[in-house]
């Protein structure tokens, strides 16, 4: 097959490009620790959710010393629990579900993003140093209340946090 | 001059047909967008934020669905014709096809503009994804398939003219744009395998209550196992247009036909098994699923990157024929005052810029960042809202008069709406971009909370949001004066088209290339492999974890919305039981 040297030269270069971005992708998971939302939340029927033990009753739960599980339903149109409350220098796993629709759980401003999908347990783990006040929305259109779906998501100084305080 | 309607009268027929259904879409969509932009942004509400989703909804169906396909089927049916000679095997089934895909458009739109009035239950707010378990009327989704279904009788349709064709000339490499559009079907059958099931499997049989429940993350999956593809079928008919028509529009003609089959091919082999990286935010899909679709993402944008290469190189021979000189002098040699030359570049210009922010929505762990914020909408608009549909409005300045016979109606207004679109979309786009990376999420009436506030990195809200107005009502401006121009030019009759449709020969020609290029069956197996490989093992995952028909999910039909959102702003603090107790 005949092609131009300038064009062989530009699919190489291409192709370098293309491989430069997997590599970058690849530390970002491997390197940096950014793992994917995955299967390991597991799967429950959003008839079941209030008789299941975690998401009867939303709240966030103390499982170390700085270690913090918060079981979090979304539903036409609202967040439970509301706001979500956790101490500062901490690692917080979610366990985000849905109660009716496809809902987002998405934390302004930072890059706390799933899909809360009935069915289906998203888990996503994360580390909160400072103290601070987050927005929290629903990014997926849910129904014609769609907009008015929000919660917050407050990251108190560590002496101020009373676990259990939100349930 | 002899043009397409003088020697294939019927066909022209036909794709006059397809180009006039796709403008009706075009206004509603227009319509539909125009409305959005004003409101989401809070400058005009003509509307109730309830209703923005009814809105939304045809805006995506109307434009992304209709617009776009009914014009495409009508360049396809030009491509074949003209690069093959020849005529469809049988006319009426040319006709079936078209009527197919309009009874599917009409029994789409029915239960979509139903959502506007309370005078009956039916509805379809579900967007154009249908996310179950959100749920339609079932018109809307019968509509779906029997659109669908007209594609596939069109596909058959250029099949078959070209299967004749071959009996008669038996040694000759398929032409060019035959190729691209024999290539693209190819893709299209093997990507509406997804959502046929989805639709005839589960949703379907679901909304007319034969069954109670179904899996939300199965049927959102096979969604976008099409749902990725569905863009390059879109966007296909654009590329056949730039390596085609946009080299001979420039005074020269295509730098490389072999590399243009080889693109063409690899679209057919990584279409489709990519679609889950509009899941990376999926819980019950395992994480080295989503990585395998993100290194194919990557090796997708292959047949960009070297289209950008031919066909730019293609402009500059052009330019050069005409004269041009010096490594950038050139660009001044090119036919800048011709709409459908103008139209075309600037659609590709803002398509490379667009390429690089769908590497960002492509790369795994970035996406986090960006998934579902107005950075989406921001990348969908300067794809399919420019490449494709800027495109295809440069292309019908050229393709119009050829299938009608009749003038252009005005060249200097022409070329007016594809720069005033070129501006808008820069407008509205840089906003959207913008507003994504801070978190202003996509698809909501109002992105304006009680809780909280946005903190943009440069600029403010209201500056954002006065781009978005802006550029929304400026891409408005842009359509109507498109429609107008091809309102005024199908009534312009009696004029000559002044367009020669004649397309010349590349530089490097398809016998540069090896034969097994045209080895059609051989790209297929191909694909279907790299499919399997991708889709296997995520798809046995869900249904193994979630049951086929799910985890017992109950219907949520968009109707009851009206009513749970009345509800919603006393109950917003109550819990969860007495809030489902009122809306079922």
């Amino acid at each position: 097959m005949r092609i131009h040297t300038y064009e062989k030269l530009w699919l190489v270069g291409a192709l370098v490009l293309i491989v430069g971005f997997i590599a970058t992708v690849t530390y970002g998971s491997v390197g940096l620790g950014i793992s994917m939302i995955d299967d390991s939340g597991g799967t429950l029927s959003p008839n079941a959710v209030d008789d299941d033990g975690r998401f009867a009753e939303p709240r966030v739960e103390q499982v170390g010393e700085n270690e913090y599980e918060a079981y979090v339903v979304a539903s036409q149109f609202i967040f439970q629990p509301d706001p979500i409350e956790v101490p500062a220098n901490s690692t917080v796993t979610f366990y985000v579900t849905s109660a009716d629709v496809i809902h987002g759980f998405s934390v302004v401003g930072t890059n706390v993003n799933t899909m809360a999908i009935p069915g289906e347990v998203a888990r996503l783990t994360v580390e909160f140093d400072e103290p601070a006040e987050y927005g929290l929305i629903c990014h997926e259109y849910c129904g014609a209340g769609h907009h008015t779906m929000e919660g917050q998501l407050i990251v108190l100084p560590e002496d101020e946090y009373e676990p259990g305080g939100n349930a | 001059m002899s043009t397409f309607v003088d020697e294939y009268p019927t066909e022209a027929r036909v794709i006059r047909m397809a180009f006039w259904s796709s403008f009706v879409a075009l206004t509603l969509g227009a319509v539909f967008g125009f409305i959005q932009a004003l409101h989401r942004t809070n400058v005009v509400r003509v509307i109730d934020s309830t209703d923005y989703y009814t809105v939304l909804t045809g805006h995506g169906v109307f434009m992304v669905i209709t617009f776009s396909i009914f014009f495409l089927v009508g360049v396809f049916q030009w491509a074949v014709t003209s690069s093959l000679e020849r005529g469809p095997v049988d006319i009426r089934f040319t006709w079936s096809w078209y009527g197919v895909m309009s009874l599917g458009t009409t029994l789409v739109a029915i239960p979509i503009l139903a959502g506007f009035t309370d005078a009956t239950d039916m509805s379809a707010d579900v967007l154009f994804t249908f996310y179950a378990p959100l749920q339609a009327h079932p018109l809307f989704y019968i509509g779906l398939v029997l659109f669908v279904i007209g594609t596939w009788l069109a596909g058959a349709d250029w099949f078959l003219t070209w299967w004749t064709w071959k009996d008669d000339h038996p040694d000759e490499r398929i032409p060019l744009p035959t190729f691209m559009v024999l290539t693209t079907m190819i893709m299209w059958y093997i990507s509406t395998i997804g959502v046929a099931i989805s639709i005839l499997a589960f949703l379907l049989p679901w909304s007319l209550g034969l069954v109670d429940s179904v899996n939300p993350l199965l049927t959102r999956t096979l969604f976008w196992y099409f749902g990725h593809p569905v863009v390059y079928f879109w966007l296909m008919p654009a590329y056949l247009l730039w390596y085609n028509v946009l080299p001979k529009l420039s005074g020269g003609r295509l730098f490389s036909d072999p590399l243009a089959r080889v693109v063409f091919i690899l679209f057919i082999l990584l279409s489709t098994p990519v679609g889950i990286h509009h899941q990376y935010l999926d819980p019950g899909i395992a994480e080295g699923f989503k990585f395998i679709v993100m290194t194919n993402t990557m090796f997708l944008l292959l047949p960009s990157f070297l289209t950008a290469f031919t066909v730019v190189a293609s402009i500059e021979h052009g330019a050069r024929q005409r004269g041009g000189e010096g490594y950038f002098g050139w660009l001044g040699a090119l036919p800048w005052r011709d709409p459908s030359f103008t139209g075309m570049a600037l659609a590709g210009l803002v398509f490379s810029f667009g390429g690089f922010t769908g590497i960002v929505n492509a790369g795994m762990s970035l996406n986090y960042l960006v998934h579902n914020t107005f950075w989406v909408p921001g990348h969908i608009h300067t794809q399919v809202g420019t490449a494709v549909a800027l495109t295809f409005m440069a292309g019908a300045y050229w393709l119009v008069p050829q299938v009608t016979g009749n003038q252009l109606a005005s060249r200097s207004v022409g070329l007016f709406q594809v720069v005033l679109w070129f501006v808008g979309i820069v407008f509205m786009t840089n906003a959207m971009y913008r507003g994504g990376l801070i978190g202003i999420p996509r698809r909501t009436a109002e992105p304006q909370y009680q809780g909280f506030e946005y903190e943009p990195l440069v600029g403010s809200i209201a500056e954002l949001d006065a781009q978005v107005a802006l550029g929304g009502t400026l891409l408005f401006l842009s359509a109507i004066l498109f429609l107008w121009n091809m309102l005024l030019t199908a009534f312009n009759s009696g004029s000559e088209p002044v367009v020669d449709g004649s397309l010349p020969p590349a530089l490097s020609g398809p016998e540069d290339s090896p034969r097994i290029l045209d080895n059609l069956k051989l790209w297929t197996a191909l694909a279907l492999v790299l499919i399997l490989l991708a889709y296997s093992m995520p798809l046995a995952g869900i249904v193994q974890d979630g049951g086929l028909f799910g985890p017992n999910v109950d219907a949520f039909p968009v109707f009851v919305d009206a009513v749970s959102t009345a509800v919603d702003a006393t109950v917003r603090r109550l819990p969860l039981e007495s809030i489902r107790g009122l809306i079922t």
